[in-house]
């Protein structure tokens, strides 16, 4: 790969601190003025402008306080201060914040390994079960003891969060063994019914996971000083759990960048992105596959085991519909459209299509229902999110397989070719010269393409340089 | 347990499992051409075959009323489903395969997936303005008679066998032989095979592997619609997310075979049939002292079936069961 392939550097952006102050603080007063007197679609609408403050934090020049201000103000200030009034508001804002763990963890499997997996949704369902089963009467159907008729102690919270961790990175261990030796798509399909191997087990293993009917009331975990805290702002006693996991998802998806970002630079990252790249060649340079896949594939089950944990804990209800093919689709389609491989793109992301799918559309749905009462069921916005999804993998992969906010990488990776210097394929090889301006002839004269000795060494330098 | 019953519980599972492979080998025929041409795995055929499904549905709904002659009908429903499925498999390989030929492997699988949950709510949403989702078959008297009885070996019991389980094996075999005569002797054919050993060099000799390309999907299409009217008349039923699960077992059905051979894709039809019916069926065996662990093994752990079967074949003989020993290419 030669320099002149990178993109051109961005020239100097024009420096946006007081643009994006204004918009943070314009669009966080609208939100917290307006959250209860405007229809359900346009809440969604200002919600949504609102959380692209933090997107621009992210993407424009400003100076360094003003990001931090702005990140701050907005997820420890307005969000949890509009949640107080707004509980599918806070309800959701967690939401986005599991799934874009959820994403970051697909992320290295997906995004860094490559290994495509379609049934990630497992792992965050053993760690949703390990915590549901434990901490609700279930555990007292199970053994038959008065003493667990409400569940566990529910301070064994905590001990559970590195439980889930473990466990679903067992289990990822225990899938990925078989099947990782196995090439890309044939990965895939087996992960892929992997998935549904635990989802039909969490439907017929009724003596442990009451099957379809699902396990209710799961506990959460008591934490005292917070709940004074949340009593001091004004929350009411229904919302303190909601207060309180809000803390703790903030706290999480944090670790999980940071690991993320630490992951991506190290030697096991790198190593990762080989793999992806060329198993061949990088079983050369003495990576070891199948321990460096396991090793991805771990990772990012525990990730999905941890909030699985929480997300049982704020659901207080599960079940194995909660747990199907479609929301591992779902967390592929965030990892998709944000940028395989690009952390700050996968929570972009998570957001966008969790904003999406739980807000925007539902509301839109209610809107167009009191519009038109005759509304033909069939037209309800709230029912496509199969279609979304699959649009948005094929327009992504067909137009911007890098993503909305590509890694540097990948994006190279991906448009290589398109200048004709680096083609690995022989087709594609023509192709792209014939688009170049065709036959052999590009950037020579035509003297030289005629030469056989100059040919030649054409030929040596491609396979010298690109393979 | 007695031997008779044990005879007549078998000799079920056979029946009912060659039926259910012969429909699972038609679909797992369109993917493994597919593969066989482009080593893709064509996600969308699972919804290009119960396309094939709902089409077959409408000309029975249709023509439900019409004192035609049933077979008639089921010719006009082959005929329209092959059509339909050929060439949406044909339009989806122009728009959301073949831009992206040349791009890493995962680029056109996640897009095949795409396609494959647009379909379904394209499907859902054609059915349901008619407020229709799950479509169940109006099948023609003949095909729910009686046609005749498998005797059971050790027992005087039979098991029935109804018209349309004639008709899904007749026509699945009509399509085998001819889709091996198309592949193994036809000009087209040997364009196919030479496009799918070595798509440049095919080039060189003069065939248009875009052309051929579009005529596999065509074919692997248009099996597939087959493949879906068959399905809905032997469940009786389909619906526009129906096709998911069958068509990871007809893919599974390919792989076990050996991905990109047509009888390979028979073979693994018929052994997948035969296994997840027998899991189904397991249950019966607890009986058996021995064998009491066997209780709680329902008819639900079918599907489970089908997924380890694929996991082991993959682990123990990856080119599957005929299918040749390849090593990647550098």
């Amino acid at each position: 790969m030669t320099t002149a392939s990178l993109p051109p550097r961005p020239s100097t952006r024009p420096d946006r601190t007081w643009l994006l102050v204004a918009y943070t603080v314009i669009t966080g007063a609208l939100l917290v003025i307006f959250e209860q007197n405007l229809p359900t679609l346009a809440q969604s609408g200002l919600l949504t402008l609102f959380l692209a403050s933090l997107y621009f934090a992210h993407q424009w020049r400003a100076a360094p306080w003003a990001k931090i201000a702005v990140g701050a103000a907005s997820l420890l200030f307005v969000l949890p201060l509009v949640g107080r009034d707004n509980g599918a508001i806070f309800d959701l804002i967690i939401q986005i914040a599991i799934f874009a763990a959820l994403a970051l963890g697909l992320n290295i499997v997906v995004g860094l390994a490559g290994l495509l997996d379609l049934g990630y949704v497992a792992f965050f369902a053993v760690g949703a079960y390990l915590w549901g089963i434990f901490a609700s009467p279930q555990i007292g159907r199970i053994y038959e003891g008065a003493a667990f008729a409400n569940g566990i102690n529910p301070n064994l919270f905590w001990l559970f969060l590195a439980v889930g961790i473990a466990a679903a990175a067992f289990v990822g261990i225990l899938i990925g063994l078989p099947v990782l030796k196995l090439r890309g798509d044939y990965l895939a399909i087996v992960t892929l019914g992997l998935g549904e191997v635990i989802r039909v087990l969490a439907t017929n293993l009724t003596v442990y996971t009451n099957g379809s009917q699902g396990i209710t009331p799961i506990g959460s975990a008591p934490v005292g000083p917070l709940n004074a805290v949340a009593a001091r702002l004004g929350f009411t006693e229904d919302q303190y759990n909601l207060f309180f996991l809000y803390f703790l998802v903030l706290l999480i998806v944090g670790l999980v960048i940071l690991v993320n970002t630490r992951l991506d630079r190290s030697r096991i990252g790198r190593a990762w992105i080989a793999i992806r790249e060329d198993e061949v060649a990088a079983q050369a340079m003495g990576v070891p596959l199948v321990r460096t896949k396991l090793l991805a594939f771990a990772t990012g089950a525990s990730f999905a085991g941890i909030m699985g944990v929480i997300f049982a804990a704020k659901q207080a209800f599960i079940s194995p519909e909660s747990f199907n093919f479609f929301q591992s689709i779902g967390v592929l389609s965030m990892v998709i459209l944000g940028g395989m491989g690009s952390i700050p793109g996968v929570i972009l992301g998570a957001g966008v299509v969790t904003l999406l799918n739980l807000n925007l559309l539902p509301a839109l749905s209610e809107q167009l229902q009191a519009t038109i009462p005759n509304l033909n069921p069939n037209l309800d916005p709230a029912k496509y999110q199969r279609f979304i999804f699959g649009v948005i993998l094929v327009l992504m992969m067909l137009y911007r397989p890098e993503g909305l906010l590509p890694s540097v990488r990948r994006q190279i990776e991906m448009h290589e070719g398109d200048d004709g210097t680096a083609v690995p394929d022989s087709l594609s090889d023509n192709a792209a010269r014939a688009a170049n301006g065709g036959a052999l002839t590009t950037g020579r004269n035509a003297e030289d393409a005629l030469s056989p000795g100059l040919a030649t060494r054409e030929e040596n330098d491609r396979s010298g340089e690109e393979r | 347990m007695e031997l008779g019953i044990v005879a007549f519980v078998l000799t079920n599972v056979l029946v009912k499992g060659l039926l259910v492979g012969f429909v699972y080998a038609i679909i797992a025929l369109g993917y493994t051409m597919v593969y066989g041409v482009l080593q893709l795995i064509n996600f969308a055929h699972s919804e290009v075959f119960i396309t094939g499904g709902v089409v077959g549905f409408e000309v029975f709904r249709i023509l439900g009323p019409s004192p035609m002659n049933g077979y008639l009908k089921l010719a006009i429903a082959l005929i329209a489903a092959m059509i339909v499925a050929g060439f949406l498999n044909v339009l989806i390989e122009r728009l959301a395969y073949r831009p992206l030929r040349n791009a890493p492997r995962l680029v056109p699988l996640i897009s095949a997936i795409g396609v494959s949950l647009v379909l379904q709510d394209v499907i859902r949403f054609l059915e349901g303005l008619a407020g229709r989702f799950n479509l169940v078959y109006v099948l023609p008297d003949v095909f729910t008679q009686r046609a005749f009885g498998v005797p059971v070996p050790f027992s005087t019991a039979i098991v029935p066998v109804q018209g349309k389980d004639v008709i899904v094996i007749v026509v699945a075999i009509l399509m085998l032989v001819g889709l091996t005569y198309l592949v193994n002797y036809t000009r087209l054919g040997r364009a196919i095979r030479a496009v799918a050993q070595d798509r440049t060099t095919s080039g060189l000799m003069g065939i248009d592997a875009n052309r051929i390309i579009s005529l596999t999907f065509l074919i692997g299409g248009a099996l597939g619609g087959v493949g879906g009217v068959l399905f809905g008349i032997f469940f009786s039923k389909v619906d526009p997310y129906a096709g998911t699960i069958p068509g990871i077992k007809a893919f599974t059905a390919a792989v076990l075979g050996g991905i990109g051979s047509i009888p390979g894709a028979v073979l693994g039809g018929l052994v997948l049939g035969l296994l997840e019916n027998l899991i189904g069926v397991l249950n019966v065996f607890a009986q058996v002292p021995a064998l009491g662990f066997l209780k709680s093994i329902g008819a639900e752990y079918k599907d489970i079936g089908a997924f380890i079967a694929l996991i082991l074949i993959l682990i123990f003989r990856p080119a599957g069961l005929l299918g040749r020993n390849t090593t990647e290419k550098v």
